[in-house]
């Protein structure tokens, strides 16, 4: 696994001068992995705040091959040329550099919009990552609500009033999802952890097939936060239970980070931020309550399924 | 069809784009400099500085400088912190709060 030293000393691939907010979370994603990879990459983009961000017409922060097709389809496009390469290679007309395909996608573009394309993706078996970086709402196009926005949380199309106290619904679990496609490799991570990233996306690059790793990443805008709390709020999360750090290979969950004693309560990490403000007045404790079991009750099922394989693995 | 981003004023003809609506060269937006964006800017300390380099895991613009320099102790070459490019810097201050407590070697100051 490769030190911070090691990461540093190569050619960035993911440059500066783009477009996103000060203090945004996602553009590290991008710059770790790219740096943690050997091989030369291909990138394909969904439509979000990074490919917006980064591609511009004419500049682009990307020195790899970058594409862009739709919103939907950045898995399908992917696999396509992932296809056409593996093709193109076994004919002869091109020569096999070991090139690696990976797709990203916002919240937006995974949890809802591109999820029939990346399942198909997934399930066809192609040799490629997926990358969701989730920051829990379309924060490109002003805030409005997804599927990976967590329950209570203030968006422009989930307002905060007198009647609503923000989104009703429950997070939805992709990692879970993607689980359920019996793919080799799927991983949950955070933006602030880069030792935690790089590893998974160099374990990831040594399997072949296909890969999925969703990955929490902070917006300033939309979680109304300090831009300097970016890397803490993240890790937060992770303290809290909120977003637990694991991987599970080839259907095995395996927990990479458990807080034990310094488990925080969950008030602590929404109190930093701006969307749950409404749950710490005067009446709305029951909410908070109702947060902290459902996030107490996922961490003891996720703990014991990863205890099962783990037991299962020496025996 | 060449195409050089530095000439882009914004109004191109269709005739003048590149086809397809390619990017032709990596990296460019290098040329946008973002680094007027900011309100607070870091002060980075040489003296204090460990070259951790946790700030250049964290900096979502890339704007930690990275040398190259030979380790006098050790023999192999080392990289270091070589300070912050405050072209493209948008003052998050996310490499301050990053940098650990005992070093405290960069600050946050006003930028104008």
């Amino acid at each position: 696994m490769a030190t911070l030293k090691e990461l540093a000393a190569k050619e960035e691939r993911f440059v500066g001068g783009h477009t996103s907010c000060a203090g945004c979370g996602y553009p590290n994603i991008f710059r770790l992995t790219l740096a943690a990879i050997k091989e030369p990459v291909a990138v394909v983009g969904a439509t979000g705040c990074c490919e917006v961000n980064t591609s511009i017409f004419p500049y682009t922060s990307w020195k790899v091959p970058f594409l862009h097709n739709a919103f939907e389809n950045s898995a399908a496009t992917c696999s396509g040329v992932e296809a056409a390469y593996q093709s193109l290679v076994k004919s002869g007309k091109i020569k096999d550099e070991s090139f690696r395909f990976i797709a990203f996608g916002g919240d937006g573009g995974t949890y809802d919009i591109g999820l029939q394309s990346l399942s198909g993706a997934m399930e066809r078996g192609h040799d490629m990552l997926y990358i969701c970086y989730d920051n829990g709402a379309y924060m490109n196009t002003g805030i409005q609500r997804s599927g990976a926005t967590p329950r209570y949380a203030n968006t422009t199309t989930a307002p905060v009033g007198k009647v609503n106290p923000g989104k009703r619904q429950k997070k939805k679990d992709l990692a879970k999802i993607m689980v359920g496609h019996n793919v080799p490799y799927v991983a949950q991570t955070i933006a602030g952890n880069w030792k935690d990233l790089t590893n998974k996306i160099e374990k990831a690059m040594s399997i072949r097939g296909p890969k999925f790793i969703v990955v929490l990443a902070t917006c300033p805008l939309g979680w109304v936060t300090k831009t300097q709390d970016t890397v803490k709020l993240t890790q937060m999360a992770v303290d809290s239970c909120f977003w637990p750090l694991y991987e599970v290979e080839n259907g095995k969950y395996k927990l990479n980070y458990d807080p034990k004693d310094k488990k925080i309560p969950v008030a602590d990490w929404l109190k930093l931020q701006g969307r749950f403000k409404h749950l710490f007045k005067t009446g709305n404790e029951t909410l908070l309550a109702e947060i902290q079991s459902e996030v107490d009750q996922d961490w003891e099922s996720l703990k014991a399924l990863c205890d099962f394989h783990s037991k299962q693995g020496v025996v | 069809m060449s195409f050089d981003p530095q000439k882009y004023t914004g109004a191109l003809t269709v005739g003048e784009l590149p086809e397809g609506g390619i990017w032709t060269e990596p990296g460019s937006s290098l040329m946008r400099k973002t680094g007027d964006w900011k309100t607070l800017k870091p002060v980075w300390d040489k003296n204090k500085c460990i070259s951790c380099l946790t700030c250049w895991a964290y900096c979502p613009d890339s704007c930690i400088k990275i040398e190259k320099a030979l380790n006098e102790k050790t023999g192999k070459e080392d990289v270091k912190n070589a300070g912050i490019d405050l072209e493209h810097c948008k003052g998050c201050g996310i490499c301050a709060a990053v940098c650990p407590p005992k070093v405290a070697a960069i600050t946050m100051e006003k930028a104008r």
